[in-house]
C-alpha cells in the first residue's frame, strides 16, 4: 500500500477528485494548507502596514492505494493539476505498513 | 500570580462601584431623585429678561421627533457602527473584547451622563471651566421645557440624551488606540475617569453655556458637532494611550492584518448613516439648518472616500476597500465642527483635505513606530484639527447667521480663535489622559499580562470566543 500525498492549487480540487474518483479511488482526505515553495508570496496593505504574506493557501490531498494503482493514482495527479505555472505544488508518495477499517477491524487492502 | 490578578480585579470593581456608590449618595442626599418635570424650572443663566414678559418657549414636535431620532442615530454610530468598524479590523482572538470595549461604554457613560456628566458639561458655569453639580441626576433638567440656552424648541431633556450619546461615541473612539491589549477592568476605570475629567470639562468649555472657549458666551470659535470637543479630544487622548501603553506584542513583527474587513466596512456605513443624526442633529431643530448639514456632511464624506482611496493608489498602487472606508470616517470627522457653517463646495474641499491628510498621517505613523493600533489618532486627532481649522477658513454667514465667516469670507481672525480652541483642545486631552493612564496604571495596572495579550481579550478577559 501507498500513501499519496499532493499539495495542488486549491482551485485544482474538483477536477482531480473527479479523475482519481473515475480511475477507482474511493476515498480521500482534503485539508486545507499553507505553505510555500518555489513560488513567491504577495503583498498586502493595511491602511500605512504592509505584510509579505509567504504562506499561500493549497489543498493538500491524502489517498491511500493498493501498490498496482499507485502509478496511475500519480499520473492521474500530474494531469489533472498542472497549469503548467510556478506553484502548482507536489506529490509525495510513501509506503504504508498498516490501513485498519474502524467498523470491521478489517485490515490491509480489503480496509481500503 | 493568579491571586494578584484576583485581588486587582477585585480592587479594580471596589473602585467602580465606589464611585458609583458615591455620586448615587450624593444624588440621594440632594434629594433629586424623584421625577424632574416644570416644578424645577431651567436656569435661564444669562440671558437677559424681556422688558415685556415674553411668551413662556413653546416646544416644536417636529425639532423634539428630529432630535430624539438624531440621538438613536448618534447610539447606532457606536454600537454597532464604531463596534463593527473597529471589530472587523482587529485580530479574530480579540473580536469580541474590541466590540464589547464599545458597547460597554454606551452603557457606562450613559449611566454616567444621567449622574454627573450632564451637569459638568452643561450645569451652570463655574468660572468659565465646567459646569456645577447642580443638575446632577437630571435635578432640574426638564423633561417637558425647553432650556433656551441649548435648544429652545425642544425638552430639556431631549438635549440632554442627545448629548449623552456624544460623550458615549467620544470615549468608545479612544479604544482603537489601545485596541488589543488593554484589561478590561482597567479600561471601565480609564473610561470612566476620561468621561469626566477630559471630555465634561471639554464639552463645557466649547458647548456649555459660559465655557471659555466656544458661542455661547466664550471668545467666539466655532465647532457645530464636535471637531474639537468629539474628535480632537478622542483622537490626541488615543495618541497618549498609545505611547503610554507601548506597542503590541509582535508589533511590526507579526501580522495583525484586519480579520474581517466587511464587518470594518459594514461599520464605517453604519458610521456614515449614524452621523447625519451626529452632524444634522446638531442644528437640534427640523430645518434649514439641519438639512444644510446633511447635506455637506455627505459630500465631505463622499470626496473624502475618494480622495484617500486616490492617494493610496496614486502611492502605493492599488485603491483598497479599508482605504474607502477610513477615508469615509476621516470625511466625517472633518466636517463636523464644520458642518453647520459651510456650503457644499467648501465640504469637497474640506472632504478631499481629510482622506488626504489622514491617509499621509497613517503612513507616517507606520514610519515612527507607535502602535496606534487602529488609527484613532490618525483619523479622528488629525482629521478633527483639519476640520476645526478648515472650519476657520470656509465657515460662512450665508450658510448660518448664527455663525461666523471665515478666513476665505473675509474674517481671518476666525482661524485664530479656531486655533487656540484646537491648542486647547489638544492640551487637555494630551494631559488629562496622560495623567489619568499614570493613575490607573499604578493602582490596577493598564495591560494585560503577556500570556493573556497571546492568548487574545476574548479568552483572557470574557472566557468567550467570537467564533466557535
Amino acid at each position: 500500500m501507498k500513501k499519496i500525498e499532493a499539495v495542488i492549487k486549491p482551485f485544482k480540487l474538483e477536477d482531480v477528485k473527479d479523475a482519481l474518483t473515475e480511475i477507482g479511488v474511493f476515498g480521500m482526505t482534503v485539508t486545507e494548507v499553507r505553505g510555500f515553495g518555489r513560488q513567491k508570496g504577495h503583498k498586502e496593505a493595511y491602511r500605512g502596514t504592509e505584510y509579505t504574506v509567504e504562506f499561500l493557501p493549497k489543498t493538500k490531498i491524502e489517498v491511500v492505494v493498493p501498490d498496482n494503482l499507485t502509478e496511475r493514482v500519480v499520473e492521474t495527479l500530474l494531469r489533472t493539476a498542472k497549469t503548467g505555472s510556478i506553484g502548482d505544488g507536489k506529490i509525495f508518495v510513501t509506503n504504508l505498513s498498516e490501513v485498519i477499517r474502524i467498523r470491521t477491524g478489517e485490515t490491509g487492502d480489503r480496509a481500503l | 500570580m493568579k491571586t494578584i490578578v484576583q485581588q486587582r480585579v477585585i480592587v479594580s470593581l471596589l473602585m467602580v462601584s465606589g464611585i458609583v456608590a458615591w455620586m448615587t449618595l450624593g444624588v440621594a442626599a440632594n434629594g433629586v431623585m424623584a421625577q424632574t418635570t416644570t416644578e424645577a424650572p431651567p436656569a435661564t443663566g444669562g440671558t437677559p429678561p424681556a422688558a415685556a414678559p415674553a411668551p413662556p418657549p413653546k416646544i416644536d414636535t417636529g425639532d423634539t421627533a428630529w432630535v430624539l431620532t438624531s440621538s438613536a442615530l448618534v447610539l447606532a454610530m457606536t454600537a454597532p457602527g464604531l463596534a463593527l468598524f473597529y471589530g472587523g479590523m482587529v485580530r479574530e482572538k480579540n473580536a469580541l473584547g474590541t466590540i464589547m470595549q464599545s458597547f460597554i461604554i454606551l452603557c457606562l457613560i450613559s449611566v454616567q451622563w444621567v449622574l454627573w456628566g450632564y451637569s459638568l458639561a452643561f450645569g451652570p458655569d463655574v468660572k468659565s471651566i465646567i459646569g456645577s453639580l447642580a443638575w446632577m441626576g437630571l435635578n432640574g433638567v426638564a423633561m417637558d421645557q425647553p432650556n433656551v440656552d441649548y435648544a429652545a424648541t425642544i425638552p430639556h431633556q431631549a438635549y440632554m440624551i442627545f448629548q449623552a450619546m456624544f460623550a458615549v461615541i467620544t470615549v468608545a473612539l479612544i479604544t482603537g488606540a489601545f485596541a488589543e491589549r488593554m484589561k478590561f477592568s482597567s479600561f471601565l476605570v480609564f473610561s470612566l475617569l476620561w468621561a469626566t475629567f477630559v471630555y465634561d470639562p471639554l464639552a463645557h468649555w466649547v458647548w456649555g453655556k459660559g465655557g471659555w472657549i466656544g458661542t455661547n458666551g466664550g471668545m467666539g470659535a466655532l465647532d457645530f458637532a464636535g471637531g474639537t470637543v468629539v474628535h480632537i479630544s478622542s483622537g490626541v487622548s488615543g495618541l497618549a494611550c498609545a505611547l503610554v501603553l507601548g506597542r503590541r506584542l509582535g508589533h511590526g513583527k507579526e501580522h495583525m492584518a484586519p480579520h474581517n474587513l466587511p464587518m470594518t466596512v459594514l461599520g464605517a456605513s453604519l458610521l456614515w448613516f449614524g452621523w447625519f443624526g451626529f452632524n444634522a442633529g446638531s442644528a437640534v431643530a427640523a430645518g434649514a439648518l439641519a438639512t444644510s448639514a446633511f447635506v455637506v456632511t455627505n459630500t465631505a464624506t463622499a470626496t473624502a472616500a475618494l480622495a484617500w482611496m486616490v492617494a493610496e493608489w496614486l502611492y502605493r498602487g492599488k485603491p483598497t476597500v479599508l482605504g474607502a472606508a477610513s477615508g469615509a470616517v476621516a470625511g466625517l470627522v472633518a466636517i463636523t465642527p464644520a458642518s453647520g457653517f459651510v456650503g457644499p463646495l467648501s465640504s469637497i474641499i474640506i472632504g478631499a483635505g481629510a482622506g488626504f491628510f489622514c491617509y499621509v498621517a497613517v503612513i507616517v505613523k507606520s514610519r515612527l513606530g507607535y502602535d496606534d493600533s487602529l488609527d484613532a489618532f490618525g483619523v479622528h486627532g488629525i482629521g478633527g484639527t483639519w476640520g476645526a481649522l478648515a472650519t476657520g477658513l470656509f465657515a460662512s454667514k450665508a450658510i448660518n447667521s448664527g455663525g461666523a465667516d471665515g478666513l476665505f469670507f473675509g474674517n481671518p481672525g476666525q482661524l485664530w480663535l479656531q486655533f487656540i480652541a484646537v491648542l486647547a483642545a489638544w492640551v487637555l486631552a494630551f494631559v488629562g489622559t496622560f495623567v489619568i493612564l499614570k493613575i490607573v496604571d499604578w493602582t490596577m495596572g493598564l495591560r494585560v499580562s503577556n500570556d493573556e495579550e497571546q492568548l487574545g481579550l476574548d479568552l483572557s478577559q470574557h472566557e468567550e470566543r467570537a467564533y466557535s
